[in-house]
């Protein structure tokens, strides 16, 4: 549905965006993910014809964005960061004139208002001057007049920002009952966003592709293998954390062990496995058998949160070598087999 | 044309929901209701004084009461045209809903014309504020009708030409303040810009003149409809919303 080549937006003295490739198929709901600044913003607005790419090319739905600017905006509908509305227009008089402008006339504009007010939960505010409604409302009424025209691609550009947390629930929901209907690229910079709505991920940091991928597999493949966290304590009273990291590093299958916290006589340490390779039960038997006291042992799920900052830092490895977690004091290495 | 005709009501509209328009109607009915007081007064002095130094010229009504009214008028447009046009392209920018309408399936040009087309009808909503006042020259007097309407016709084309002018400026900011007072600036200047003419009469003092926007208007409101200077006017219109085109489109590289 959306094709992006090497789209590239140039400033004055800045690159926004680098040499951007991805592609969504119809239907999906996609994560434009990436720190402030990033350049979601500025792709989303070349992909809606709001400004011309300086090189690469960009098709929604079979169309070119500088040759068919027409043809696509048809079929786009659009949520800017800030909703579009005029403060002094009430809610239906706005999807009226938002819908002409999208080419519907007659009793077909009616039926889409009446369809994306009561869509969009804003049927009880129909005859309110925007201005006057709150902001979750404003949201919504932006939402509806992105859906008016029925568009086969929605783009929203951060539709949570602002809300409170059971809006930013009841827009998620919209949201996702929207796909299957449309294709959604969706930007945001809050993690959770990402892991609840979207299949699929697209990661920008600084104008340059980091990561597209399922969030699934991105998960999968930021971890690795599974990954434990364990917290040891010391019979006496003291735990000596290299002995520790040593003694679970001989435990056949594991790759990699970091102490991520000691506080008096305890440590936790995260222990990562290699592929395929089960190792908790290992674990435990040998620090039961080394005269520790295991106080806990549970599976680190990777949130995106920690793929994210990985992906996104600024540094030439991008690798898991040196997870950025905090309280890292050491980690111990094998050469990897 | 369509589409510049759903953005010229929903212009309207908005200026009609704000106190804007009633403002502008209001002030524009107070000030040409005082000119036309004061010519009334002047004309019914020398109607009077002629008539005790016995002459019985007839005096014309077109000539001496509406010709410095119309004339006058369009210096008062200068002050009116900035408040009209400032908010057009500027709040847009401000608030954002420049994204919905250049996201939209619109032509820029057909945004630009409704916003114009908007901001000229306001114009001649306010012309109909002076109706009233000519319902009482037609009442009392023998006006002839046709000068009249070519008097009319200068006002509005040269609104036209100014509002373009201010459409024009109005994309260059968002701030409604400033869109306003740099279109007052502008405006002025092509006022005065003919003032050194009055002294001079080299070749360069006739092209300023021929610049002035307000000399223009000087023929319609006598009654003449000039083809120069309505061609003029829609050169200036031409212009105005050509420029406001190149500027959205450079609104776009830039931004």
């Amino acid at each position: 549905m959306i094709t992006v080549k090497e789209l590239t937006k140039r400033y004055a003295r800045t690159v926004a965006v680098d040499e951007i490739s991805f592609e969504v198929a119809k239907g999906q709901i996609v994560g434009f993910l990436g720190p402030n600044g990033a350049g979601k913003t500025t792709t989303m607005r070349m992909l809606t014809c709001f400004l011309p790419p300086s090189s690469g090319t960009a098709t929604v739905a079979g169309f070119d964005v500088l040759d068919k600017p027409l043809e696509v905006k048809k079929r786009i509908g659009y949520l800017p960061e800030t909703p579009p509305i005029y403060p002094e227009m009430e809610t239906t008089e706005y999807l009226e004139f938002v819908g002409k402008l999208k080419g519907l006339s007659g009793s077909d504009l009616q039926k889409r208002v009446d369809y994306v007010c009561e869509r969009c939960a804003v049927a009880d505010v129909r005859k309110k001057l925007l201005g006057k409604l709150s902001k979750g409302y404003r949201q919504r009424v932006g939402l509806a007049q992105a859906i008016i025209h029925n568009p086969d691609v929605l783009i929203l550009d951060e539709p949570t920002a602002g809300l409170d947390p059971k809006q930013i629930n009841e827009t998620r929901d919209l949201i996702k009952s929207l796909a299957g209907d449309h294709t959604i690229i969706l930007s945001t910079h809050i993690l959770p966003e990402v892991e609840q709505t979207c299949e699929q991920v697209i990661i920008i940091n600084k104008g340059r592709l980091v990561a597209t991928d399922s969030v699934r597999n991105l998960q999968a493949r930021a971890r690795g293998a599974e990954s434990v966290l364990l917290e040891i304590a010391g019979r006496s009273g003291d735990l000596e954390a290299s002995i520790v990291q040593h003694k679970l590093q001989q435990v056949s299958g594991v790759s990699r062990v970091v102490l991520k916290q000691q506080i008096d006589g305890r440590g936790v340490f995260e222990v990562e496995s290699q592929k395929g390779k089960l190792v908790r039960g290992d674990l435990a038997r040998t620090v039961v058998e080394s005269g520790w006291d295991l106080n806990e042992l549970r599976p680190a799920a990777m949130s995106l949160e920690e793929i994210f900052l990985q992906l996104t830092r600024s540094d030439v490895a991008p690798e898991h070598e040196n997870a950025p977690v905090e309280n890292e004091m050491a980690a111990v290495k094998e050469p990897q087999a | 044309m369509r589409n510049a005709w759903i953005i010229c009501r929903k212009e309207l509209s908005s200026y009609f929901v704000s106190p804007v328009a009633y403002v502008l109607l209001a002030m524009y009915a107070l000030i040409f209701g005082l000119f036309f007081w004061l010519f009334l007064q002047r004309f019914v002095m020398v109607g009077m004084e002629m008539q005790m130094r016995g002459q019985s010229f007839p005096m014309n009504v077109n000539e001496e009461l509406i010709r410095p009214l119309l004339s006058n008028m369009g210096v008062v447009g200068l002050f009116f045209i900035p408040m009209i046009t400032m908010r057009l392209f500027a709040e847009e920018k401000r608030t954002g809903t420049i994204e919905l309408l250049a996201t939209s399936p619109v032509r820029d040009l057909e945004i630009i014309i409704g916003k114009w087309l908007a901001a000229l009808l306001l114009f001649c909503s306010l012309l109909f504020m002076t109706a009233l006042d000519m319902a009482f020259v037609f009442k009392y007097g023998k006006p002839d009708l046709k000068p009249l309407l070519i008097g009319y016709l200068g006002l509005i084309l040269q609104a036209g030409a100014l509002l373009a002018i201010g459409t024009f400026i109005s994309t260059l900011t968002k701030n409604q303040i400033i869109a306003g007072i740099s279109t007052f600036c502008v405006l002025l200047a092509l006022w005065i810009i003919e003032w050194p003419s009055e002294f001079e009469s080299a070749m360069w003092a006739k092209v300023l003149s021929y610049m002035s926007i307000v000399t223009h208007n000087e023929s319609f409101a006598r009654g003449v409809l000039d083809a120069k200077d309505a061609i003029f006017y829609l050169t200036v219109i031409f212009l105005g919303l050509f420029f406001t085109a190149r500027s959205m489109e450079s609104l776009r590289w830039r931004s």
